[in-house]
């Protein structure tokens, strides 16, 4: 069956990397003055000359932005199932040589969180995980996902790989959407980074963007962790998986996140740094080349970034997020998967959002929209 | 002679339709909503929560004696719509329905399989069904045949502000229509909405053009002022466009006709 694998592999790292340190300011003017921007094109705004430009990408980013998805933010809130993992990776704080005790949540103890998530006002959520597939496999999330569907209109998991079949499974049982990030498209790093557990294979990993596609799972989320290799060349690769995804399920609807390497347990320095103004220029570069693509910010960033961000491109936002399961009653110590930045509370976060004019979305699905038909 | 407009078993003044979605906060809502004194807004059924009486799109809108029309819009298929349709009758009290079928989430084009299908059950289902369509005069008169109230043909992809790119096509539908056409989605100026109504379009919805505005309670009044102008010119009758001019050597002066 033909996948991403067989466009990825047409492309060379080392090439596309000298391509856009040899951008130029004509190239960037050619590109700014297009009324649609091609993949092509996406090279030249994420190159170092396009740093000039960066305002005026801005503006046009604000601008496109406003025009798909109104003068709104989205708001979601993630819920940590489990810390228990398989995979060895070296920026991750749920790394299984991090021999710390794990947590897996019960129902009782599902529920407990999500009445906390609920009385803040969240309506959409993320569930997380590990990779513990025998503990926290297929049964485990199908069982998660029928208990909490009657709180949320809106429930996305970002968990280990599945299949194809599996996918259906909790397509029917009520999930909206998958994120999954390839956190690095350079196969060697990539190797370095997940030396132990299924997360080492690649191409599997790469392929599962593809299987979500098949499943017809509504939403996919894609993208890299920063930090790990040049982030210019991660993102091309992955405005490329899009590019790919798009055309190939079209009925799909996707989501780029951007996660910057945080402080975790086990501390990685990041190989590669990734400005403040990098990261916008990002953003817009993604904006400028995609009207329609949800853009999502977490607690990652900095209060100082997210209160500059809002107007710049994104669409979704966290808050008051906590990375460990049972964070937000149930066991406020277990162990995080890293350290979030920005810990102002949910009411905080709104209000920031509404004194730049934007209003804040709570519902943007309806459950009975996702009854597997 | 009023000049009201009628779908199904009701009669409207205003030949303006909006919509809820994309404001910067309710309250600037429905203040343009008001401002632009349409009397059919749409809004989207996952926008809305249903159990709940707090919903903040429903409590200011119901204040004001605006029908609301709620919409399928994030539905896939025909069977999806049918079971959103119902839901909406139950929750919001309205057997009128804004059919989206758009199965793509980039550019949201309808799907005229599915919306055809979804709009023959409706109607046998006693929905007033109001279909977003392409402006394509066969599908509108297969819609017609099923039995809808009216027809819905986009002038530009939903959103895109580009104004009535499908203008050759709109000019059959109306021309063939019996049932009133409504110009939804690319309309982003006055003007464009100014250019559907002379052409004789019954009605048009425009929403993300004043929502995205920077004084969306202005550009309500403007699009109001607009729909009103090109209604009545449409009225009136244009005087014709002369597509050549007087010749100055007849070449039929011989036979003095």
């Amino acid at each position: 069956m033909s996948s991403f694998k067989n466009v990825f592999e047409s492309y060379d790292w080392n090439t596309l990397e000298q391509e856009i340190y040899a951008v130029e300011a004509e190239q960037v003017r050619a590109v700014l003055d297009k009324e649609k921007v091609a993949l092509e094109d996406f090279k030249v705004l994420i190159a170092p000359a396009a740093k000039p430009f960066i305002e005026e990408m801005a503006q046009r980013s604000n601008a496109l932005t406003k025009k798909r998805f109104g003068t709104t933010i989205q708001m979601y809130i993630p819920l940590y199932l489990s810390n228990e993992c398989q995979n060895i990776c070296t920026y991750c704080g749920f790394s299984m040589d991090n021999k710390i005790k794990r947590k897996t949540l019960t129902d009782v103890e599902i529920l407990k969180e999500v009445e906390h998530i609920k009385s803040l006002g969240y309506d959409h959520v993320l569930l997380v995980t590990g990779e513990a597939n025998r503990s926290v496999g297929i049964d485990y999330l199908k069982n998660a996902i029928a208990l909490i569907r009657p709180y949320f209109s809106n429930i996305s998991i970002e968990v280990q790989p599945l299949e194809q079949e599996e996918y259906e499974v909790l397509r029917q049982a009520g999930l909206y959407a998958v994120l999954v990030y390839q956190e690095t498209y350079h196969k060697a790093t990539y190797k370095m980074h997940h030396p132990k557990g299924k997360k080492s294979n690649f191409d599997y990993r790469l392929e599962t963007p593809d299987r979500l596609g098949r499943a017809g799972i509504h939403k996919i989320g894609i993208g890299a962790l920063f930090g790990l290799e040049d982030w210019r060349v991660d993102s091309f690769f992955t405005a490329l998986h899009l590019k790919y995804l798009q055309k190939t399920y079209w009925k799909t609807k996707y989501a780029i996140s951007f996660p910057r390497l945080r402080p975790h347990e086990g501390e990685l320095q990041p190989k590669v740094e990734m400005t403040d103004a990098d990261l916008v220029q990002l953003i817009c570069a993604y904006r400028i080349l995609d009207e329609d693509v949800e853009l999502s910010m977490s607690t990652r960033e900095s209060e100082v970034f997210r209160n500059h961000i809002i107007p710049l491109g994104i669409t979704s936002i966290s808050a008051e997020s906590k990375t460990n399961p049972g964070g937000y009653t149930v066991e406020k110590e277990s162990l995080e998967q890293f350290e979030i930045c920005d810990e102002r509370s949910t009411a905080e976060i709104t209000e920031m959002i509404h004194s730049q004019g934007y209003d804040v979305i709570w519902k943007d699905w309806d459950r009975n929209f996702t009854i597997g038909f | 002679m009023e000049d009201v407009l009628k779908i199904a078993d009701k009669t409207f003044q205003s030949r303006l339709f909006t919509g809820t979605g994309k404001f910067s906060n309710s309250v600037m809502m429905r203040n343009a909503l008001i401002a632009s004194e349409s009397e059919l807004v749409t809004v989207a059924l996952k926008r809305v929560e249903l159990k709940d009486d707090s919903d903040a799109i429903l409590t200011h809108l119901s204040a004001n004696h605006i029908q609301l029309l709620p919409n399928t819009s994030g539905v896939r298929t025909a069977k999806e719509a049918v079971f959103a349709a119902q839901l909406a009758r139950e929750a919001l009290e309205t057997n009128w329905i804004k059919l989206e079928i758009h199965p793509d989430p980039r550019y949201l084009l309808p799907d005229p399989i599915e919306t055809l299908k979804a709009a023959e059950e409706l109607i046998q289902l006693g929905f007033v069904v109001m279909p977003y369509i392409h402006a394509d005069p066969v599908i509108c008169k297969r819609l017609e045949d099923v039995g809808v109230q009216c027809v819905m043909p986009l002038g530009a992809p939903i959103g895109s502000n580009k104004g009535l790119r499908t203008v050759d096509f709109l000019e059959i539908i109306i021309e063939q229509s019996n049932v009133p056409v409504i110009v939804d989605a690319g309309i982003g100026a006055p003007s464009h909405a100014a250019f559907a109504m002379e052409l004789g379009a019954d009605a048009v919805l425009v929403n993300t053009a004043i929502a995205v505005s920077q004084n969306p309670v202005a550009m309500a009044i403007a699009f109001k002022k607009a729909v009103e102008a090109g209604r009545m010119a449409y009225l009136a009758k244009l005087a014709p466009v002369r597509k050549q001019a007087e010749a100055s050597s007849p070449l039929t002066s011989f036979l003095n006709v």
